[in-house]
């Protein structure tokens, strides 16, 4: 059975490592050390996590001040309550005063299944996508999560990323070099293309599996990077393939699928599924049942491609 | 010279400055046909204060690791802001006419990428105080000891988030830091404490582990006297209440919950120039460039 990881142990890892070497990294959490798998960075760097408690809005708005301070801070918080409660500051003191903030939304999609609705996070891509001058990274596997953070913290200016707590297979060979605003193409294909992030990866090479026992070749791409959007990927994979299907762990308004829709509609028009959350609250379910509710897996992604591809043999 | 001496000629000096703000803050918000002249006269005397007795800065260093912040959390009142920067050398006056104009450096709220000396980009309200948490939490992390001052208005004190601040800074034990409360109890639509009342608002900031003192915002004697009294208590953060009224300086505007964000008539204009230029011995300002129109 393939080995399933959780990122947030890659996330941690590699934010340990990195405050080794560079004092300025610190961290700000809303009473959440445990789930942001800080316990520890605490340990060896107390004085370096600053825990403001339950108060999101404080958390951000620390966050910029800290980075006005010459310190790279790594804002870390379940994803629906860094992102919903702290808007106006992510907005204000974050992207449009341009501060040096990574913003690190945890146990993002939905991921912490039945707790419902208020806990998941299937909004945030939207909306952050919508404010400027951000940066949106959702990684796919633990090597991704690795080098996105040390992307993060090389890298002057507002960040937001999207890390899961459900567990992926790793997706990525070791040599993989991943580099802010391109998609890594990890299959290739000349009949459809199927885009995905995050958890959902690597069910869309799953379903590429499927395709190709048909006859059908579908390229998939790992658009970790939401924002600023690989356009140059998006519109080869048109021009190419023909039909796209795109598939997130977030709901179809404003999301990776929007993102990619907003490209091919301008440049290339081709025939698109964009498959995600479809403008619903979602019912009472584990994370796994949710995504297979929502067709989210490798089924309802071939189902997608099926239907804007015919298989020639 | 003793030290009363100094003193007085410390506070004219101060008070001619001030005088002066406020006639190019009017000027600017007159030509603009917006901006915010209560708040901005009622935090004017403390701007002034800050910018030329008490913050350590180097207007031509505006980003030095060590300087002293100011946060203006309420960014509505940039005009008095942006006036103060420029008399106090972080940009040039003439760069002062462009306010609000197409492609201005000096928008409606301050912007740090564009403003020298600006520190954070402030407008919605209760943003102010959670940066400067951050920002002393950074000094004190990083020993470069440097102090944070932010003015809030007291109707902005209204925003939760202030309070998830205020807890944060006196858990830090934050004493580097310093929120004055431009009390002027009016707020856009009302008084605040028909709109929803802060008093007692010294036993709130107390309550929240803040070491309190409450005094006269136009009073420089005062504003000296307690600026350098910092910290007050070894471990608390310091919050200033500084009792103040909306418009001071402008006979007919002061305590008129009417010149929240009104612009003056030429007539008012008119009017407001002669009260302020009588005040201080304030005339060096080559004021007003533009002419002064019946009727508009």
């Amino acid at each position: 059975m393939t080995q399933l990881f959780d990122c947030r142990d890659a996330f941690n890892e590699k934010l340990l490592e990195l405050a080794h070497l560079d004092t300025r990294i610190v961290t700000v959490v809303n009473d959440s050390v445990g789930s942001s798998k800080l316990t520890q960075f605490r340990a060896e760097f107390a004085n370096r996590l600053i825990n403001v408690g339950i108060a999101e809005q404080n958390m951000v708005g620390v966050g910029a001040g800290l980075a006005n301070g010459g310190l790279i801070p790594f804002v870390c918080g379940a994803s629906p309550f860094l992102t919903g409660r702290a808007l106006e500051q992510i907005k204000a003191d974050v992207a449009y005063s341009n501060t040096n903030v990574k913003l690190c939304g945890m146990s993002s999609g939905m991921a912490y299944g039945e707790l419902g609705p208020t806990h998941h996070s299937i909004e945030d891509l939207a909306w952050l996508r919508a404010i400027a001058n951000m940066t949106i990274i959702v990684p796919a596997d633990p090597v991704e999560t690795s080098q996105a953070v040390a992307a993060a913290a090389s890298i002057t200016g507002p960040m937001f990323l999207r890390i899961s707590r459900v567990g992926v297979p790793v997706v990525h060979p070791a040599d993989y070099k991943f580099e802010i605003g391109k998609a890594a193409r990890l299959r290739e294909g000349r009949d459809i293309t199927l885009i995905a992030n995050g958890v959902l990866v690597h069910k869309a090479l799953e379903a590429a599996e499927q395709l190709a026992s048909e006859g059908i070749e579908a390229r998939v791409l790992n658009m970790a990077t939401v924002k600023p959007l690989d356009e140059e990927a998006v519109l080869a994979a048109a021009a190419e393939t023909g039909a796209i299907v795109t598939v997130e762990e977030h709901t179809i308004y404003g999301g990776l699928g929007s993102a990619v829709a907003e490209v091919v509609v301008t440049h290339q028009p081709v025939p698109m599924r964009i498959l995600g959350v479809p403008g619903v609250f979602a019912p009472t379910g584990s994370a796994e049942w949710l995504l297979d509710h929502f067709g989210l897996n490798a089924a309802g992604i071939y189902n997608a491609a099926r239907e804007l591809v015919k298989p020639t043999k | 010279m003793n030290k009363n001496d100094e003193n007085t000629e410390k506070i004219a000096r101060l008070r001619q400055i001030a005088t002066n703000v406020r006639l190019r803050d009017m000027e600017m918000i007159y030509q603009a046909r917006l901006g915010h002249i209560g708040g901005d006269f009622s935090a004017t005397d403390i701007l002034v204060t800050l910018y030329f007795e008490v913050l350590k800065i180097d207007p031509k260093n505006p980003t030095a690791p060590d300087r002293d912040r100011f946060i203006l959390s309420k960014g509505h009142c940039a005009g008095a802001l942006y006036t103060t920067l420029a008399f106090a050398g972080f940009f040039p006056e003439s760069e002062l006419a462009t306010f609000a104009q197409p492609l201005s450096n000096l928008n409606g709220h301050p912007n740090r990428n564009k403003v020298p000396g600006v520190e954070t980009n402030t407008g919605p309200l209760g943003h102010g105080l959670p940066v400067a948490v951050g920002t002393a939490l950074a000094s004190q992390l990083t020993g470069l000891n440097y102090r944070v001052f932010v003015i809030t208005g007291d109707g902005e004190l209204q925003e939760g988030s202030n309070w998830e601040a205020a807890m944060s800074a006196s858990h830090y034990k934050l004493d580097n830091l310093t929120v004055i409360v431009d009390r002027n109890r009016l707020q856009q639509g009302a008084g605040t404490e028909q709109t929803n009342g802060l008093d007692p608002l010294d036993e709130k900031w107390r309550a929240f582990g803040w070491s309190v003192r409450e005094i006269d915002g136009h009073d420089y004697n005062t504003l000296l006297d307690i600026f350098a009294q910092v910290p007050f208590e070894p471990g608390k953060p310091n919050c200033i209440i500084a009792n103040t009224h909306k418009g001071q300086g402008v006979s007919f505007m002061q305590d008129n919950v009417a010149w929240h964000h009104k612009v003056p008539n030429a007539a008012e204009y008119a009017a407001a120039l002669k009260e302020l230029s009588a005040q201080n011995g304030a005339t060096p300002l080559e004021l007003p460039k533009i002419e002064v129109k019946v009727g508009v």
